[in-house]
């Protein structure tokens, strides 16, 4: 393969004047770069290994109760702290939902949230993509496009973005922290991914050497913990990306919604709040209709970008039934298939 | 194998004769090590690495590689290409026989389909190869593509499958339509799929001089020898091929590659051993697939549900340079008794590497279409789908009108109905719900495949010491022929299978034939079987012509064979050890060869085939589309079973394939360029253990006295067949969607909720 540096910066300011050079890249698990430089789709001079650095893998209640995640805490680990699957049940079964075990074991939070589309198109250099070469065109457009986006896609990219992980997050409004050339500063998750417009190339918010050190989910993000849920359909049990996923968040007193979150997966080229869909439910009663009408709202500005009509329908079903779970309250134990419409299916004992 | 030391593992104990005992597989432990040597595993002294540059356009020509580049580049050796390369002795586009494939081995610029091998890159390091691929930046010149089954105008192939005629027809098919009470006319359609056998196609190749050593995976020695010394002018005898264990084949590894040559070549190019070893990518074109189809069922019925009709046509694809059809329609010849049959084909030709046998080629894609159509039929006639094929079973093979040579498929009907539950069906789709509201379906298929007999030798040997050795050229592809052949072997030496040295998976070992067709056990186990017995007959001549022995006068036909003695069989008091014999005798050993090989006045008489029953049951979310099975039941006869355990273990992997075939595995091509968009594990999607339900085997008791000598079917591929059609029929019973378009996808589900 290509050659290249690789450095291993000793603190947070090394690693991101190291990474701030031309064609360097941040390198955590890397479990999704190391495929894209072997298929040729990332060809970076410069790895900077942040796995080494020091104090980015805890999770920290802090004194306003948030909870602080370090960048590198494993999707694992992260799933498996009993606390945190209690106080962020829709999070814990999304981190499950993704990836294989090994890969779960290995991939980061911070990597996980910049991890790269799967649009085939992308990872085929022999094809035209806006996104790994500016200008180049979209081979996605008019080609094999059953699973692109159906939201805030553009001419120019119709790639979605994977993550299962982002969704919940998105939901429970989670802040992330970066240290970048200019010091730390933060952000909302939403603010993070950025919609393809004219220039898909541009993912993220990130300037050059800014470095994701942790993700934070504000107080009140655990008010949602006795009704949260994440579903996400796909093509097999196990190990596959989602088709569409939904995390429905809902505070629920006397009998009333007081507040809902709703988030989507799998429909843009970033996780995809859908806010309207949460003012409908604000103040009304938990009912089918209700969640009907939000999901219907959830979905109003989507439009096929291609063969995948279906995965509006899909998705306003998903949203539909991802608010059913969650209202019907999060169960004590995550479920054996994590995420999966046979959740509730007994004798199911992996995923 | 003499790796092999399990004798002591209480696993490995056996009680009573070899051949029907659950041994675990002998290559097991080492296995879980990591200690048993694939090809890719040897690193002779100064190799180098091979890697191949694969084109990324499907048709036209490569205008230009910059082959500059890639020799700058630190560690790169040499690059092979198309006007720099050593010769072959033969042109490797001339067929001399229909199961001589063309092979894209640098002979022109020509780009036929994507992935094919335009370069290949020799390096210190694989990295170095690997980049410098990369470093080559080819440029093309490209022509449009023919891309999927209505590229161009069709044309009728020659033959189908293995030389099988192209159309087939018994009675009347027109006119059984128009007596039938009922008709179905549907079109079902099945995708491209890939092997996908987890061990990549490698080499390692060393030239000394005229003689070639190899190590590569192949499920045909013999045949893989006798290509390359005819590519290579070299005599059969300078070539050595090891090939102990593969990582899975299914087909794909049956015939020589065209990569493997390219290896063999690179080898020869740079005067130093070199590993070629495929990318997953590269999987997806120069190593064969299984074609897509297009097949329409016309199936007529009478008032009482009998068949009057049954038209099967199949449309495929093959390569724009070679011929291979898959012959889909065949399926159609075996299963149902009908007044009137016909099956027929035709075929485009599209850009694509040519397609190949894959695990139950023709069966497994027609059979999901054929059993998809009697389920649309017994729904039709408003009758069980058990109820119906019985009252549809076939007495005598229909196309032909012989005689089956066995078949429980009656008994595989009952013991799986029984095993699972079957009664209690309702007849209505869309009637079951569990406890969480998905909706549950039930469904089965039959499963049907062809008992064949390739040609093989055995080498068989008693020593003084007592034990006993059996070579053959067998191929281990994980189906356990280590293991079960050993156990052949020891029952026809009369041994314990620990005192029989076993040898197999080298070329310089007699000939066993392919191990394809699901014919490996029987064929080679024939050979072994009678090589056993030739030698055992030497030993007796020794005995029983020797006053000394308590055997003297017995004659060959007076003797048995057991635990390392020889008795007379009417006074088993009377018997002799294998030492002793020889001992007195004074020889070192006595050797004979035995062959396996199809008896042609037994195929003229009897049709041969395995047969099983396979029901399914999944669920489906009702308004979410995602489908999920819960429960397989198979019932397979297929004549004696040498290994249950090893049985078992092939006919899960068939249902699991089969359940894949029906939701799961498709190669996604780009309707433009030709080029798969999938060609990785992440995304050409197998079943993953959370997919797979508790499976239950159960292999129903069947003796046939006339397939061969030990009365073996084979279990290879039948359990791929029969299992497609029961997850798509259980599917639509979930949900009364008829799906015809497989794998079955969500969008398709999601038209009611």
């Amino acid at each position: 393969m290509k050659p290249f540096d690789y450095v291993r910066p000793a603190t947070v300011a090394e690693a991101v004047a190291a990474a701030a050079q031309p064609g360097a890249t941040y390198l955590a698990a890397g479990t999704n770069l190391l495929d894209l430089m072997k298929g040729g789709v990332s060809r970076p001079d410069r790895l900077v290994d942040v796995t080494h650095l020091e104090g980015l893998d805890g999770i920290e209640h802090l004194a306003d109760g948030s909870l602080r995640i370090g960048a590198l805490v494993s999707n694992a680990d992260l799933a498996h702290d009993a606390g945190f699957a209690r106080s962020y049940p829709a999070v814990a079964e999304a981190l499950l939902s993704g990836a294989s075990a090994q890969l779960r074991n290995a991939a980061t939070v911070g990597g996980n949230l910049l991890q790269r589309t799967r649009c085939a198109y992308f990872y085929d250099t022999a094809s035209r993509c806006n996104k790994r070469e500016a200008g180049s065109g979209c081979d996605a457009r008019d080609g094999e496009n059953r699973a692109h986006a159906v939201l805030g896609w553009s001419e120019s990219c119709i790639a979605t973005h994977p993550s299962d992980f982002c969704v919940p997050l998105v939901a429970l409004d989670a802040i992330i922290e970066i240290e970048g050339r200019n010091g730390r500063r933060e952000i909302g998750l939403d603010e993070l991914h950025r919609l393809p417009g004219d220039t898909p190339q541009r993912e993220s918010a990130l300037e050059p050497g800014d470095l994701i050190t942790a993700v934070r989910l504000p107080p009140a993000a655990r008010d949602f913990a006795a009704h949260a849920r994440y579903l996400k359909v796909r093509e097999r049990t196990s190990y596959a990306f989602a088709v569409v996923s939904a995390a429905a968040a809902l505070q629920i007193e006397n009998g009333k919604i007081k507040e809902a979150r709703i988030a989507l997966g799998g429909v843009a080229a970033k996780p995809w709040r859908a806010r309207t869909a949460e003012d409908v439910l604000k103040g009304v009663a938990p009912t089918a209709d209700a969640f009907q009408e939000a999901a219907w709202r959830a979905l109003t500005d989507a439009k096929p970008s291609g063969d995948n009509a279906f995965k509006i329908e899909l998705a306003r079903r998903i949203v539909v039934r991802a608010l059913t779970l969650a209202a019907a309250g999060t169960p004590a134990r995550l479920p054996a298939l994590p995420a999966s419409p046979f959740a509730s299916t007994s004798g199911a004992i992996h995923a | 194998m003499p790796e092999l030391n399990l004798t002591s593992a209480p696993a490995n104990l056996r009680h009573g004769s070899n051949i029907g005992q659950p041994l675990t597989r002998r290559d097991g432990i080492l296995k879980v090590k990591g200690q048993a040597t694939y090809a890719a595993d040897n690193h002779p002294p100064g190799m180098l690495f091979a890697v191949m540059a694969v084109s990324s356009i499907s048709r036209g020509r490569v205008a230009s590689l910059d082959v500059t580049a890639a020799k700058r580049h630190p560690g790169v050796v040499d690059v092979m290409t198309s006007d720099h390369k050593p010769p072959l002795a033969v042109d490797p586009e001339i067929k001399t026989n229909p199961f001589v494939f063309r092979m894209e081995v640098l002979q022109s610029d020509e780009v036929r389909y994507a992935n094919q091998p335009i370069a290949v890159v020799i390096a210190e390091t694989l990295e170095a190869a690997t980049e410098g691929a990369v470093l080559l930046a080819p440029r093309y010149e490209t022509l449009p593509a023919l891309v999927g089954l209505d590229a161009g105008k069709s044309f009728v192939p020659p033959v189908v499958g293995v030389g099988n005629p192209t159309e087939n027809r018994h009675g009347d098919v027109e006119a059984g339509l128009a007596s039938a009470e009922k008709q179905i006319d549907a079109t079902y359609e099945t995708p491209p799929q890939y092997h996908n056998a987890m061990e990549p196609h490698a080499i390692v190749a060393s030239w000394d001089g005229d003689n070639l050593s190899v190590d590569m995976p192949t499920q045909g020695l013999m045949l893989s020898l006798g290509r390359i010394a005819e590519l290579f002018g070299i005599a059969p005898d300078k070539i050595h091929i090891r090939s102990p264990f593969l990582g899975g084949g299914f087909g794909s590894k049956g015939f020589l590659a065209g990569p493997q040559t390219l290896g063999i070549m690179a080898a020869k190019l740079v005067g130093r051993p070199v590993k070629l070893v495929l990318r997953r990518e590269q999987m997806y074109g120069p190593v064969g697939h299984r074609a897509p189809t297009r097949q329409r069922l016309r199936i007529g019925a009478d008032g009482e549900g009998r068949l009057t009709a049954l038209d099967h046509h199949a449309r495929t694809v093959s390569s724009t340079f070679d011929d291979f059809y898959e012959p889909a329609a065949d399926a159609s010849h075996t299963l149902y008794a009908s007044l009137a049959i016909r099956t027929s084909h035709d075929a485009v030709r599209v850009n694509t590497g040519t397609p190949l046998f894959m695990r139950a080629p023709g069966e497994a894609t027609g059979s999901i279409a054929l059993e998809s159509a009697i389920d649309e039929m017994a729904w039709a006639c408003g009758i069980d789908p058990l109820a119906f094929r019985l009252r549809n079973y076939a007495e005598v093979e229909p196309i032909t009108g012989k005689p089956f040579s066995s078949k429980a498929l009656r008994a595989c009907y009952e013991q799986g109905a029984a095993r699972f539950g079957w009664a209690k069906r309702s007849l209505q789709p869309r009637q079951m719900r569990d406890d969480a509201g998905h909706l549950v379906g039930w469904g089965m298929g039959t499963a049907t495949f062809p008992a064949l007999m390739f040609q093989a030798e055995a080498r068989a040997a008693i020593r003084r010491d007592g034990t006993g050795a059996m070579e053959i050229g067998a191929h281990d592809m994980g189906q356990g022929a280590w293991t079960a052949l050993a156990q052949i072997a020891a029952d026809g030496l009369g041994l314990d299978i620990d005192h029989v040295e076993f040898k197999a998976g080298t070329s310089d070992l007699p000939d066993a034939g392919i191990a394809g067709g699901s014919a490996h056990t029987a064929t080679a186990g024939a050979a072994i079987h009678s090589a056993g017995a030739a030698v055992i007959a030497k030993l007796a001549d020794l005995a029983t012509n020797d006053e000394r022995s308590p055997l003297f006068g017995a004659g060959n036909a007076g003797v048995v064979a057991r635990d390392g003695k020889l008795f007379r069989r009417d006074d088993e008091s009377r018997g002799e050890s294998y030492a002793e014999i020889l001992a007195r005798a004074g020889v070192a050993e006595v050797e004979a060869r035995g062959t396996g090989a199809p008896n042609p006045a037994a195929m003229e008489e009897y049709a041969m085939h395995a047969h099983g029953a396979v029901f399914a049951e999944v669920k489906v979310d009702p308004e979410l589309g995602q489908v999920r099975v819960t429960r397989m039941v198979g019932a397979f006869a297929a004549g004696r079973i040498v290994n249950p355990h090893l049985v078992k273990s092939q006919l899960f992997g068939g249902m699991i394939w089969g359940m894949s075939f029906a939701l799961h595995e498709e190669a996604i091509t780009d309707r433009r360029s030709g080029r798969i968009m999938n060609a990785n594990l992440g995304e050409y999607h197998i079943p993953v253990n959370a997919d797979v339900p508790p499976l239950d085997v159960i292999t129903v008791e069947e003796h046939d006295p006339h397939v061969n000598a030990l009365g073996i079917k084979g279990v290879g591929e039948i359990g791929i067949t029969g299992s497609a059609g029961a997850v798509a029929n259980a599917v639509w019973h979930a949900t009364g969607v008829r799906v015809r378009r497989f794998p079955i996808r969500i969008e398709q589900l999601l038209t009611q909720s």
